[in-house]
């Protein structure tokens, strides 16, 4: 059956912070480029929307691009790339200005300024809010303000399966429209990645239900490198039981970590984020809750485990209300606490992949014409763990920048031979429709899914050590093996929700193939990757990026040169 | 301990390939008293029957994907807690949308009203990210930002007599995003959507019902939002008489 083909100028896939921001990019430097956007979910739906304490820039009098870049690179353990980091600081109070021109509600200063409050790792108040609902309020002004652009065309609710590449040349994608359950072919002469981070690989997590590593497995396929994938953000407090983020604004507002001694122990042992104490970098806090934990010094309480606690009691309901009404919300809704009388409990939780695909400064991958950006993308912003409130920014900065890049690219490219691009989707769509028409599996998707989860926790914990990494290498490949004989009970067109969770769980085990190779071979300890078996950093022989290739016979891990600058790695220590 | 409670979830079916009207399927289940009625829809999907169709994401009350009748009144499932409901939960998809399939909804309809309003800041003059943000005093702020709190749940639409007899009614997420652009001190653009707003089917329509606003989950109070915009586009219309260009004082 003939496939049908759809043609842009640029195709964009993902509609959350740094697709939207793309896209804009794209449409406002030249208005007659026709832009497609293709997104899972209605653009107001992307994860961006649950981000909450606020998004990093400098802003005041006592502050300036040296202090934010330093912070970044001492956050990021000396693996961020120091070229990124500095262009990222400039271009930071553009963009948070631009977001305000489209009518974001920064929370403002009695004389009309915008407000800045304090996060973790940064030195002076730098971090942009409104309210505790930074990602939703940014999320819709960028969607709102894209809807001003007609190019910008919307395929919402369709699912891309497959980037279609020419020798070395991204055409287009290929997309189930999952509403009417047929295959198209989206072409583009140049093709954004915006898709998130994958959390849902881990069982415990803040990250929604669609935050399945899609784009990043895509690219991976293709046969572009992730990069870093071994670190993953811990973020110390997620509610116990759902995993829903407390955002770090709590401390930035005044807040406390109390053991279930009631101490302050981030003061009162060393846990090397000195003075910062609940300040400190989010790698830091974390594995002090868990040691805390392993020394007896937790609370368990029925199905909610171990956990500790957040208390917000000293700061006063009216400043509860006004600063960080969401926590309130969140902790009455989902703890049945109101952090106004009582401590919140909390725990480390999987909140962000600093790894993803391998993307120069300009949001650049190994394959020509095609970008990506935002969580989905490793540009090397973060390195070995992400300061919170930097990621909204980067969504911006970076979103720009890969937009930008991609219509320049675009302008000089060809389109590709229309008739092969044809049968190679027409292909795809008999690989997908045999999936959904498939009747003999055994494998139950949830059962799948519980293992894959369970074995990432206990390979790529906040702690991890040689043999516990091994098994999870080993396991992923049995579930991969395993996924072969995954049972579809649904074998219907018409927004068949059981297909799709068959594609995102594919997706997941193949990013988890590529986060557990990377985290056996690097034998130290550096930001979000604690080896308890290597409990130092080892700059001698790690001071570089983990890449991680797809390949039929196997993940292919190799490593590239970490981009130094003025900053010479030292001891972090706060 | 005790044997876990069991509850009956009586939910509409519908395959538009197969079925010629919906139906509807019951699934009794053990549940957790700490659930949302999310978790227990997320629960049948995954352990009982693959092939039930619900939209759902962020389970924090923040993303709007998980909107449906709960025992007949509209709901934002992640939030909506499933010990509060007795033996026999009735779900359906939300009203007055067409329904894709199960608890699915078609929103294109809801997503063309949005644009209608032109939900974005209009200036005479497009400023440049050199020029740094506008200054905005929390007063200023105060004055829109209830209204900029809607997460597009569409629970009000599904609520709402108006829009059940008359579908193509702007209807109060739509009206209330418009409003609110009105109301911010670095828009321009009042008077384009106070003509929208003098159009048929739009703010004259609602009928003072007051249902959106006890539906919505975030308490954005889109019928004050509809009120102040009916009276601001009727000002803005006399105005409009004495001062040609109707503009901004």
């Amino acid at each position: 059956m003939e496939i049908e083909v759809l043609r842009h100028d640029i195709v964009i896939v993902g509609g959350g912070g740094a697709g939207l921001r793309a896209a804009i990019a794209v449409a406002e430097a030249d208005p007659s480029v026709s832009i497609g956007m293709v997104s899972k979910v209605y653009p107001m739906r992307s994860h961006t929307v649950s981000a909450e304490g606020g998004a990093a820039a400098v802003a005041r009098d006592d502050d300036d691009f040296e202090m934010h870049g330093y912070d970044t690179v001492k956050g990021s353990d000396f693996l961020g790339d120091q070229d990124v980091i500095q262009y990222f600081v400039q271009e930071a109070p553009k963009e948070l200005a631009l977001l305000e021109h489209w009518g974001c509600p920064w929370s403002r200063n009695e004389d009309g300024t915008v407000a800045t409050r304090a996060f973790g790792g940064m030195s002076t108040k730098r971090t942009w809010f409104a309210t505790d609902k930074v990602g939703f309020h940014m999320l819709h002004a960028l969607f709102q303000h894209s809807m001003r652009f007609d190019q910008i065309v919307r395929y919402d609710e369709q699912f891309v399966t497959k980037l279609l590449v020419d020798g070395n040349t991204i055409r287009g994608v290929a997309a189930l429209d999952i509403r009417e359950g047929v295959m198209r072919l989206v072409l583009g002469r140049a093709v954004v990645l915006a898709t998130g981070g994958g959390g849902k690989a881990f069982p415990f997590t803040t990250n929604g239900n669609i935050k399945t590593g899609d784009g990043m497995a895509l690219a991976y396929r293709a046969g572009v490198a992730l990069k870093d994938m071994e670190f993953v953000q811990y973020h110390p407090t997620g509610l116990p039981g759902t995993g829903i983020l407390i955002t770090e604004a709590a401390r930035g507002e005044g807040g406390y970590l109390r053991n279930a001694d009631g101490e302050r122990f981030l003061v009162e042992r060393d846990y090397g984020v000195g003075t910062k104490a609940e300040l400190g970098p989010r790698d830091m806090i974390s594995r002090a809750i868990i040691q805390e934990i392993e020394a007896g010094r937790a609370v368990t309480q029925g199905d909610w485990g171990e956990h500790v606690y957040l208390d917000l009691t000293h700061l006063g309901e009216e400043k509860i209300q006004s600063r960080i009404p969401m926590v309130r919300e969140l902790s009455k809704l989902y703890v049945g606490v109101d952090p106004v009388h009582d401590p919140i409990p909390i725990r480390p939780v999987v909140h962000y992949m600093m790894g993803g695909i391998d993307t120069d400064i300009e949001g650049g991958t190994s394959i020509d014409g095609l970008y990506a950006a935002g969580e989905c993308a490793s540009v090397s912003l973060n390195g070995a763990n992400r300061l919170g409130s930097n990621s909204l920014t980067e969504c911006l900065v970076f979103g720009a920048r890969s937009g930008r890049k991609a219509l320049e690219f675009a302008r000089g490219a060809s389109e590709g031979d229309e008739s092969s691009l044809r049968s190679e989707g027409a292909n795809e769509a008999g690989r997908v429709d045999a999936l959904r028409a498939k009747t003999s599996g055994t494998e139950k998707i949830s059962g799948l899914r519980r293992a894959l989860n369970d074995t990432m926790e206990s390979g790529c914990g906040v702690y991890r050590e040689e043999v516990q990494i091994q098994a999870s290498v080993d396991t992923v490949q049995e579930i991969k093996r395993r996924f072969e004989d995954v049972e579809i009970q649904d074998h219907s067109k018409v927004f068949n929700t059981e297909l799709i969770s068959v594609l995102e769980l594919s997706n997941m085990i193949d990013i988890s193939e590529a986060l557990t190779s990377c985290a056996v071979v690097r034998k130290e300890s550096r930001g979000a990757h604690t080896r308890r078996d290597f409990p130092n950093r080892d700059d001698q022989n790690f001071l570089h990026h983990s890449l991680c290739h797809f390949d039929s016979t196997g993940p292919k891990v190799s490593t590239k040169p970490v981009t130094l600058g003025k900053w010479e790695p030292e001891e972090r220590k706060y | 301990m005790s044997d876990p409670p069991k509850k009956t979830f009586v939910i509409t079916r519908f395959d538009p390939d197969v079925d010629e009207v919906p139906k509807t399927q019951s699934y009794e289940i053990a549940v957790d008293p700490d659930w949302k009625v999310l978790d227990a829809v997320n629960y049948i999907k995954d352990e009982v029957d693959g092939t039930l169709s619900h939209r759902w994401s962020c389970r924090m009350a923040v993303c709007g994907s998980c909107g449906m009748m709960v025992n007949g009144e509209p709901r934002l499932t992640c939030k909506d807690s499933v010990s509060q409901y007795g033996d026999t939960v009735e779900i359906t998809p939300l009203s007055n949308f067409p329904v894709i399939r199960d608890l699915v909804v078609e929103m294109d309809g809801f997503m063309d009203k949005f644009k209608k309003v032109k939900p974005w800041i209009i200036r005479a003059k497009e400023l440049a990210a050199e020029d740094g943000p506008v200054r905005q005093s929390p007063e200023e702020l105060e004055e829109f930002k209830q209204f900029s709190m809607c997460i597009n749940c569409m629970l009000c639409y599904s609520a709402c007599p108006v829009v059940s007899n008359e579908p193509e009614f702007l209807g109060p997420a739509a009206i209330a995003l418009g409003h609110r652009y009105n109301v911010d001190s670095r828009d321009e653009g009042a008077s384009e959507r106070n003509a929208i707003f003098r159009g048929e089917g739009t703010v004259f329509s609602c009928s003072f019902a007051n249902e959106c606003s006890e539906v919505c989950p975030k308490n954005v109070d889109p019928a004050a939002a509809v009120n102040q915009a009916k009276f601001n586009a009727v000002i803005d219309w006399a105005t409009g008489l004495v001062l040609p260009s109707g503009e901004k004082e």
